[in-house]
């Protein structure tokens, strides 16, 4: 499906099939994209569809492994931020930049050149705070100030620099609606004025409110240009998550045996400023299946894998069951005597440490494994483990037991995943097990949480990676904003079903009071 | 134009072991220009510094008495900094180990209590330490109050505290108004190794604290545990590692040798409690603790390295008229000389010229 609304005038800046490569992985492939002078340009697609890749290149922090960006028809090579910047290019980060013991101005004042010095930017800052309605107290400490307001800094830090195209990645995932309205009036001033905006977002309603031309990236291509208020929410779902149905597995349906893991009205306030909170999530894992958790990024999963884990603890104990204890306020070691085996997203610095040996990082899991007696280390049993996960789980190591972070990132998390499956868990929960993976560790990995379900233990996969999950899940749930959907069975899904849950949107349509 | 420090991408393991011996001979060369500057000879000055202790057998136990302190309180140390939590105080807790273990010193004054009251007042001096160092380590788990001023600050409690002690309600009746408590008793005295030596019992604790932590920190779950806490904290806690227990831990152990430290030189050293007890043991092995790289046969020569640096200064000041300050500056220097060194040895410097960016 391609519905090309071209834009009217020639563009003010162009790219010509960029591609990204990344090893055996494609990030971005031969991508096309035009935004008009003025124009708020929607850029969509899943978490890993290639859209932050596809700005790193614009804002100089990548190279492009092949094509052309054009800046009023003039080809550009963009080396760095700084000739981002330099050309008119103005970026506002999902994750802020600032130093919260710093006032606002001085704030500013630090990201721009030399020539600047603190009154300029004092009143420069109060010229654009009326202009473009962005109240700002130079004088304020960063520490002192909303999400929003913090944002506002980001924005005008921006503006200062006269930017001819302002990028912004996921402006409103830490606004509340109101704020959030803000920030659209004020791109909208920005857009008649003639800046060109490229807005980074999943959430469709935003989209829709803001742009007339998005473009819609999935595994790293442009799957289409649309008009995202002439199209249905279905439509742009079925777009960003793709038609072809995921291939099932052939093998005759096994009956699921006794229950696992019990989630039972699972709550938890949010970690952080970017945290996301855990509201009313209820599933059940049973021996010998596998449960799926989509969802994009961003929606709960750290902290549903933190409840689960044990690195969080809930207030009651009885909303975390795991073989029949309720644990949901002990902690990790503990549930990992239960048999429960854990796989956080983030592999260096969380499942291993990224400075030392393969053989200490089996330590980590200590708590299971024997690696340890009477508190002392047994550094052969620790060596000899490190060698078994290697040869069984193909760990291409660049030495025989090399520090965690020598290692690929697919060899490593083949290792972290290795170190967990090796002891037959009763129960593994696994956060994005084959996130920035190359294509045959994904394969094995995938592989290995399947043959372990198999053999009888309850295996939990969140994931934002559909293919994946319609691959080897035996049910699944779409998570969110905090809230877990109902747990159906894979085959009761369809894409087009998930793509709403992870927009939002399902409630919406089902008729009932959305937010 | 302006320094950027950018990581060295291979950092070669010859740096590695030469940076702290590079770091010395920096400090020294920039030692020597201060004291040129103070229109003394650098040389006499090295001479009676380094060479001049390092050929007398009487300096060469005084090493040994001087090292004492320092290994044990660096050994402690150790455990902190390997964790990546900051206890700058180990001065107030050798300082309040000194004041516990001296209550009983002087409580059994003049009494003939038996053997036992030595090794009470090692452990209380111990315990002393532990309680002390672990008021910072309970005030940044409960309210997260920054570990490094709460220590630091601590420091001069205690020392006003045993300043009190000394000029008040401890302060011996018959010592013609001295600030100075009555001299312990023998029971009271930690005994030399061998008769007419200087050398006491506290330089075996310290060869004790060295090869258990050895041990600990190389063969043990909790050793493994202060490495990826300092390492990769989040780790950690997935480890299962509550890192509150593990601050409650380091700063209870190292507030514990800091303190047994304390009553070692009281009992077998001064043999009195006084206004001042340390020439900066505390901070002083806070260089010791980096210069041997926080392993304990590290520390151990280390200690003393650095050692000499408080005879040399003591000498120094008789034979040149420095001022004893001047060895301070020195240990000062030096700590910044390590440190930088280390810097150096994985990160390289880059000079960026004024829109060089471009």
């Amino acid at each position: 499906m391609k519905e090309d609304v071209s834009p009217s005038g020639p563009p003010f800046v162009e790219l010509k099939g960029i591609s990204k490569r990344y090893g055996d992985l494609l990030a971005n492939d031969g991508i096309d994209l035009a935004i008009a002078p003025g124009e708020i340009h929607a850029l969509l697609g899943e978490n890993g569809a290639g859209k932050s890749t596809l700005v790193k290149i614009l804002y100089g922090v990548i190279e492009p492994s092949a094509g052309e960006i054009r800046w009023e028809g003039r080809p550009v090579t963009i080396g760095s931020p700084v000739e981002a910047r330099a050309l008119g290019l103005g970026m506002v980060f999902q994750h802020f930049s600032l130093f919260d013991e710093m006032t606002v101005a001085e704030n500013i004042a630090v990201a721009l050149s030399d020539e600047w010095d603190l009154a300029m930017v004092r009143s420069r800052l109060s010229e654009i705070s009326r202009t473009y309605g962005l109240a700002l107290d130079a004088d304020r400490a960063v520490w002192t100030l909303s999400a929003g307001e913090r944002q506002r800094i980001e924005i005008v830090r921006c503006l200062l620099q006269n930017p001819r195209l302002l990028i912004l990645d996921e402006p409103t995932s830490v606004l509340t609606p109101q704020e959030a309205e803000h920030l659209f009036k004020t791109l909208d001033k920005l857009s008649a004025e003639g800046c060109s905006i490229l807005y980074i977002s999943h959430k469709l309603e935003e989209v829709r409110r803001l742009c007339r031309r998005a473009t819609i990236l999935r595994a790293g291509r442009v799957v289409a240009t649309i008009d995202p208020r002439a199209i249905s929410a279905r439509e742009i779902a079925a777009l960003m998550v793709g038609n072809e149905v995921g291939e099932i597995r052939s093998d005759a349906p096994h009956a699921p045996q006794g229950e696992v893991l019990r989630v039972n009205h699972l709550n938890m306030p949010p970690a952080g400023l970017h945290g996301v909170a855990l509201k009313d999530i209820n599933f059940v894992a049973r021996a010998g299946e596998i449960v799926g958790i989509a969802g994009v990024a961003g929606n709960g999963q750290s902290e549903l894998f933190a409840a689960l884990s044990g690195e969080r603890l809930a207030d009651r104990a009885d909303t975390v069951t795991i073989a029949g204890r309720a644990c949901g306020t002990i902690g990790i070691d503990t549930r990992r005597r239960l048999s429960a085996a854990f796989v956080p997203e983030e592999r260096l610095g969380h499942a291993a440490a990224p400075t030392h040996r393969l053989s200490e990082n089996t330590l980590i899991s200590h708590a299971a494994t024997e690696v340890s007696r009477s508190g002392f280390i047994l550094l052969n049993a620790a060596k000899r483990l490190a060698r078994t996960i290697i040869k069984s789980f193909d760990v291409r190591t660049p030495e025989g037991d090399p520090q965690a972070r020598k290692l690929s990132g697919g060899n490593l998390q083949k290792f972290v995943i290795g170190r967990e499956i090796i002891r037959k868990p009763k129960l593994l929960i696994v956060d994005q097990p084959t996130w920035g993976v190359d294509a045959g560790a994904a394969r094995l990995i995938r592989q290995a949480l399947v043959d372990l379900a198999r053999e009888g233990s309850a295996v939990v996969v969140v994931s934002q990676d559909l293919d994946e999950l319609f691959e080897v899940a035996d049910q699944m749930a779409v998570i969110h904003q905090g809230s877990l959907s109902p747990l159906k069975p894979i085959r009761a899904w369809t894409r087009e079903a998930v793509g709403l849950e992870m927009l939002g949107v399902a409630q919406a349509q089902g008729g009932a009071h959305a937010v | 134009m302006r320094f950027e420090l950018t990581p060295r991408t291979t950092v070669s393991p010859v740096a590695r072991a030469l940076a702290p011996v590079a770091a010395f001979i920096t400090a020294f060369l920039i030692a020597g220009v201060v004291i040129w500057l103070m229109g003394r000879s650098p040389i006499a000055a090295f001479d009676v510094y380094v060479l001049q202790p390092l050929s007398d057998p009487w300096s060469l136990q005084e090493l040994l008495v001087k090292a004492t302190p320092l290994m044990l309180i660096a050994i402690g140390l150790s455990y902190c900094f390997r964790a990546n939590l900051w206890n700058i105080g180990a001065e107030g807790q050798y300082v309040i180990g000194a004041v516990f273990g001296g209550w009983l010193a002087l409580r059994t004054h003049g009494t003939d209590a038996g053997a036992w009251v030595l090794p009470a007042m090692l452990l209380l001096g111990i315990i002393g330490g532990a309680l002390y160092g672990l008021i910072p380590a309970f005030l940044k788990i409960r309210f997260g109050v920054n570990e490094i001023l709460t220590s630091l600050m601590l420091v001069y409690v205690a020392q006003l505290f045993l300043d009190y002690l000394s000029r008040g309600p401890w302060r011996d009746p018959k010592g013609f108004n001295f600030p100075q408590s009555v001299t312990f008793d023998p029971a009271a005295t930690l005994p030399s190794i061998m008769e007419g030596s200087r050398i006491h019992w506290g330089a075996i604790f310290a060869l004790v604290a060295i090869v258990i932590t050895a041990i600990i920190l190389g063969r043990t779950l909790f050793g493994y545990r202060l490495k990826l806490t300092g390492d990769a904290p989040r780790a950690a806690r997935f480890a299962g590692f509550s890192s509150k227990a593990t601050t409650m831990a380091v700063f209870a152990i190292s507030g514990g040798l800091a303190g047994l430290a304390g009553i070692v030189e009281v009992s077998g050293q001064i043999g009195q409690l006084q206004p001042s007890i340390s020439p900066g043991y505390g901070f002083t092995a806070i260089t010791v603790a980096y210069l041997g790289r926080l392993n304990p046969v590290g520390i151990l020569i280390a200690a003393l390295v650095v050692a000499l640096t408080f005879i040399g200064g003591e000498s120094a000041q008789i034979l040149l008229k420095l001022p004893l300050d001047l060895t301070q500056a020195f240990q000062g220097i030096l700590l910044l000389c390590v440190l930088a060194a280390d810097a150096l040895v994985s990160y390289r410097i880059r000079f960026v010229t004024r829109g060089g960016g471009k």
